[in-house]
């Protein structure tokens, strides 16, 4: 289905309901954080657009930055982190809007839901009551009719038995559940993006599944656009349209998700897709791939490739320039780029 | 009554001296923890030199089954075999000479190993507690091979865990492990907590480790992947129970219990294609409390094609079509529901795909 | 915020590579492959703060060894004509008190009686307090016991305590460190036996016990070194409390016994004449505030010498 036809119009894929134009665009990202041992740059000019209706997966390791770059997106960030560039969500920039203004906008136009719902929820009130709190705050219909809408969305999000559940606490509930909640409350005010941090790395598999099919279905049928910030290439494969990998800070490559699989550039892509036993793999059949090395913390960017000391394809080159993200090869819009002077894909730099 | 299958292609057979008795054997244990019946009744047998996954979902029991291996906690009932020694009841002074057959590596390199000591003397503690090696001199050699063995220099004797990556310290406990040449290495989930390149290089290690030393491993892990990389065998546990249990190939190419085939139909695949076009069993709510676990099959409460008789009659694991398994609806000859067929449209999440 | 796994440039790939550039933020190179206990001593060297520390708790404890040749006056000398002399007067570098007694001579020994305290009443706390913080940490049939005895003693006012020892065994100075040591084992159980329930949950515990390890072994071995920091963190705060309860105990007479001075006797005295004389209670109140200092910046500095993680804030 998805991605099947990867060279054009990569933008149809992304259902009906976009219209070309992205809810969410992030131009030129930068996040650098004053630590104790000075400053650490975690994000570096990171650029990408969301249209309506689809699931951008950000993937990477842990501190590629990744979920910096998804806190920064909301002003989640704390004061010792400084954000440059532009965040436009429906054309209102975010980046450097008052703390008032951003917390009218997080829950209501953009929201999150995290890894751990049982850390989002507070413990001591209904789940009813807390969805209750999210429709008042911000869009002040009254008691009841919010109420009644809090058991319309638990409805949505597949729990049963949704108006016993709304008037239960959240330690009533299992893990998949509460991340169901969790989604109800993102959903409340009808958001236009959606940022989902691991929302099912805490959960078991067959939990997991249904979390993905019912974001998959959310976003396709209230249009909400996804950004998916996850490891693990399995859920990237399942329900993202587009992905956008990172490393060290930087996206390394980005296309829509079938095409990536199929034809990885960048090398630390294909490292981390060799990484993974694929089904019916042995270890009789051959090793894993490894990346050897560590990810680099960075005071500031180099100008060069990032992951050249770590990449089997390097080159003088690589170590003394920054391979920029290749050029859009389609006008409006972005179909495969990538950050590499020797891609995988060209044979005569091996 | 479980054993009875572990005639597997490649196992050795023959009179159980110590010599060629299994590494592990567990006979119906049990393990409550005042009313949670974590482990109900658990027979599995590892062969030397064979790779056992034991997989189930967060609650199945499968981690509290290999503390109680490793004799970090007292089974409520059963009996644990090291080796062919029964194991279970013995005490701490007459125990410490089966200590050495086996070995555990956790999930948390963070927490593994003490901050408070060096690598070396991290590695060479079994040696110290377990009274192996003679000289001082004689141990340090050990711990420098055990480290080369697992691809660190031997100068990380001197360092101390903190100065270390999470790979480079599950380096470290892995060769802890196996520095006292156990018969059995009990693996819990010794790669979840770690970064996907990584993950690939501890399996790596494992694999190459496991071909070298020829020890027999209880592979405790989520990650069905990892499983179908490593393993020969694989045991399914389900709230505290086993409910499938054979050779690798036959539980990844057809398995029969439903609740096996819903786990791996649920695990994603990572590739977009494939994981597109595939048939995925959705169950119905949640793991239920092993407080109080279901009457009959213990899965019937989510399972597609439960009848009545699942809710009534406990399912015994039966030897059919070169594995065991429990569930009502296998027949004798190897038929039975397949629930990736089943349209599992229980709940309004399902999409048409 | 998220970038604390890898912390050093990437090496040129090998099959092991980041090993050798393992040398971590905040460790000083070269220190690792030292020995053990040279290595603490170095890093103590390094501290800064800590080496201050230091320097005052060994000028502070030689001066009070060394009170009777320092000192120019016996403390309890009486110059009835010269009283409530400023710092500064000939002959009286620090000034008079109410008797016109000498306050450096008086600081010299206060100071002694003062250390002598602060550290028996802890070496009391310590040796009680661990190893019953440990047991009820770590055995699980001991702690409602051990726990109990502790809210019984925690209930058990101080002052009676201190009354009823001083009846018993009459009134001194060591009675004294020996009432305020029994009134501070409880806080110290509380914290050992906290870092204990917490640390012996670990993984690496528990790869200890399936090798065999004895629980006296894991608690030496294991238990007991980690949970350092934090007993280190708790005595460097009990020695000023013991300090200053031993002026409570010696303003009623329980402790040391007048003419004889300590710092807190002195600062307890000078109250009276605060307004007309404020160097009487400035000069021992300064004094106990430096030895407080010395106490807390040598005990950070120990602490942080001693975690081979270096120095975390």
């Amino acid at each position: 289905m998805l991605g099947s036809q990867p060279q054009t119009g990569g933008g149809k894929n992304a259902a009906a309901a976009s219209t070309g134009r992205p809810v969410l665009s992030v131009r030129d990202l930068s996040v650098t954080f004053r630590t104790e041992e000075g400053s650490v740059s975690a994000v570096d000019s990171v650029s990408f657009d969301v249209e309506a209706g689809e699931v951008l997966a950000v993937v990477g390791e842990s501190g590629c930055g990744k979920s910096v770059t998804a806190m920064s997106l909301g002003g989640l960030l704390p004061r010792s982190a400084t954000v440059t560039g532009s965040v436009l969500l429906e054309g209102t920039e975010l980046v450097g809007a008052s703390d008032r203004q951003l917390r009218g906008i997080r829950g209501d136009d953009l929201a999150y839901i995290f890894q751990e719902p049982m850390t989002s929820l507070n413990p001591v009130f209904t789940v009813g009551r807390q969805i209750v709190e999210v429709l008042r705050l911000h869009q002040g219909v009254s008691a009841r009719a919010a109420k009644s809408r809090a058991v319309e969305l638990l409805t949505l999000v597949g729990i049963p038995s949704p108006a016993r559940r709304v008037d239960e606490y959240p330690h009533q509930l299992s893990g998949g559940m509460r991340q169901r909640v969790m989604i109800a409350m993102a959903l409340a005010c009808g958001p236009k993006v959606l940022i989902a941090d691991e929302p099912t790395t805490a959960l078991d598999v067959t939990v997991q599944a249904a979390i993905l099919d019912l974001l998959r279905d959310l976003g396709k049928r209230l249009g909400t656009a996804i950004v998916l910030i996850t490891h693990d290439l399995g859920v990237v494969a399942d329900i993202a349209d587009r992905v956008v990998v990172m490393y060290a800070g930087r996206i390394v490559e980005t296309a829509p998700t079938q095409e990536l699989f199929d034809a990885p550039q960048h090398h630390y892509t294909t490292g981390l897709l060799g990484a993974v036993p694929t089904a019916g793999r042995r270890a009789s059949d051959g090793r894993l791939q490894e990346i050897p090395g560590l990810v680099p913390v960075l005071t500031v960017q180099p100008d060069a490739c990032t992951f050249a000391e770590r990449c089997p394809a390097a080159s003088d080159r690589c170590r003394t320039s920054r391979p920029p993200l290749a050029p859009e090869e389609n006008p409006g819009r972005t179909v495969h780029r990538f950050a590499c002077w020797h891609p995988a894909g060209s044979e005569e730099d091996r | 009554m479980s054993t009875s299958s572990a005639a597997l292609p490649g196992t050795p057979s023959g009179d159980p001296t110590p010599e060629s008795a299994p590494a592990l054997e567990l006979e119906d244990l049990v393990m409550h923890f005042g009313p949670v019946r974590a482990v109900d009744g658990v027979s599995l047998r590892v062969e030397r030199g064979r790779v056992m996954a034991l997989v189930g979902e967060s609650g199945s029991g499968k981690s509290t089954v290999g503390r109680c291996v490793v004799r970090l906690l007292e089974p409520t009932s059963g009996t644990v075999r090291l080796a062919g020694t029964d194991v279970t009841a013995l005490s701490r002074r007459r125990l410490r000479p089966h200590r050495r057959d086996v070995s555990i590596v956790f999930q948390d390199p963070a927490s593994s190993l003490d901050p408070r000591l060096t690598v070396g003397d991290i590695v060479g503690e079994p040696l110290r507690l377990l009274r192996l090696g003679h000289s001082r001199r004689e141990r340090a050699n050990r711990v420098a091979e055990a480290l080369e063995n697992v691809g660190l220099r031997r100068q990380v004797a001197e360092r101390y865990p903190h100065e270390m990556s999470g790979g480079q310290r599950q380096r470290v406990s892995i060769a802890r492990a196996l520095v006292s040449s156990p018969t059995l290495l009990v693996a819990d989930e010794p790669t979840s907590a770690l970064d996907v390149s990584v993950q690939a290089s501890v399996l790596n290690l494992l694999a190459d480790l496991q071909r070298d030393m020829g020890f027999a491993c209880l592979f405790i892990t989520h990650d069905l992947s990892a499983v179908e990389y490593l393993a020969d065998d694989v045991a399914v546990m389900y709230l505290g129970q086993l409910v499938e249990q054979g050779p690798r190939e036959r539980i990844f190419g057809d398995p029969k219990m439903p609740y096996t085939q819903a786990l791996l139909s649920a695990a994603p695949l990572a590739n977009p294609r494939e994981q597109r076009a595939r048939q995925r069993v959705l169950l119905r709510g949640d793991i239920p409390s092993p407080i109080d676990p279901p009457p009959g099959c213990r899965f019937n409460t989510r399972c597609p094609v439960a009848v009545e008789r699942c809710v009534t009659e406990v399912p015994a694991l039966r030897l059919i079509a070169g594995r065991q398994v429990a569930c009502h609806l296998v027949h004798d000859d190897g038929t039975g529901p397949d629930v990736r067929l089943v349209e599992t449209s229980t709940s309004s999440e399902t999409l048409p795909r | 915020m998220t970038q604390t796994s890898g912390t050093t440039p990437p090496e040129t790939p090998t099959v092991e590579p980041s090993v050798a550039g393992l040398a971590t933020m905040g460790t000083p190179p070269g220190g690792e492959t030292a020995p053990r206990r040279g290595r603490v001593w170095r890093r103590l060297r390094r501290n800064p703060l800590g080496v201050v520390g230091a320097l005052i708790l060994a000028i502070s404890i030689a001066t009070a060894l060394l009170a009777p040749l320092l000192a120019p006056y016996s403390p309890a000398a009486v110059h009835f004509d010269a009283p409530f002399q400023p710092p500064g007067t000939v002959g009286f570098g620090l000034g008079t008190d109410d008797l016109g007694r000498d306050l450096l001579s008086r600081i010299l020994f206060g100071l002694r009686a003062s250390l002598e305290v602060g550290v028996l009443a802890v070496v009391v706390a310590l040796a009680v307090g661990v190893p019953l913080g440990l047991a009820a940490g770590y055995f699980r049939a001991l702690d409602a016991v051990i726990s109990r005895f502790t809210d019984l003693m925690l209930a058990f006012p101080f002052l009676i305590l201190a009354v009823g020892l001083a009846a018993i065994r009459g009134a001194s100075l060591g009675n004294a460190a020996l009432a305020i040591g029994i009134s501070q084992i409880p806080g110290m159980i509380r914290v050992v036996r906290s870092e204990t329930l917490r640390l012996k949950e670990l993984d690496f515990v528990a790869a200890s016990v399936v090798d065999g390890a004895g629980d006296l072994s894991v608690l030496a071995r294991h238990i007991l070194p980690n949970a350092l920091s934090a007993v280190i963190v708790q005595a460097t705060v009990a020695i000023p409390v013991a300090i200053l309860g031993e002026a409570v105990l010696s303003f009623l007479g329980l402790g040391i016994q007048p003419p004889d001075p300590s710092l807190g006797t002195m600062l307890a005295e000078a109250q009276q004449y605060a307004a007309r004389a404020p160097w009487t209670a400035i000069v021992p109140g300064l004094a106990i505030v430096v030895v407080t200092l010395g106490f807390n910046l040598f005990g950070d500095a120990l602490r942080d010498a001693l975690d081979p993680r270096g120095s975390r804030r």
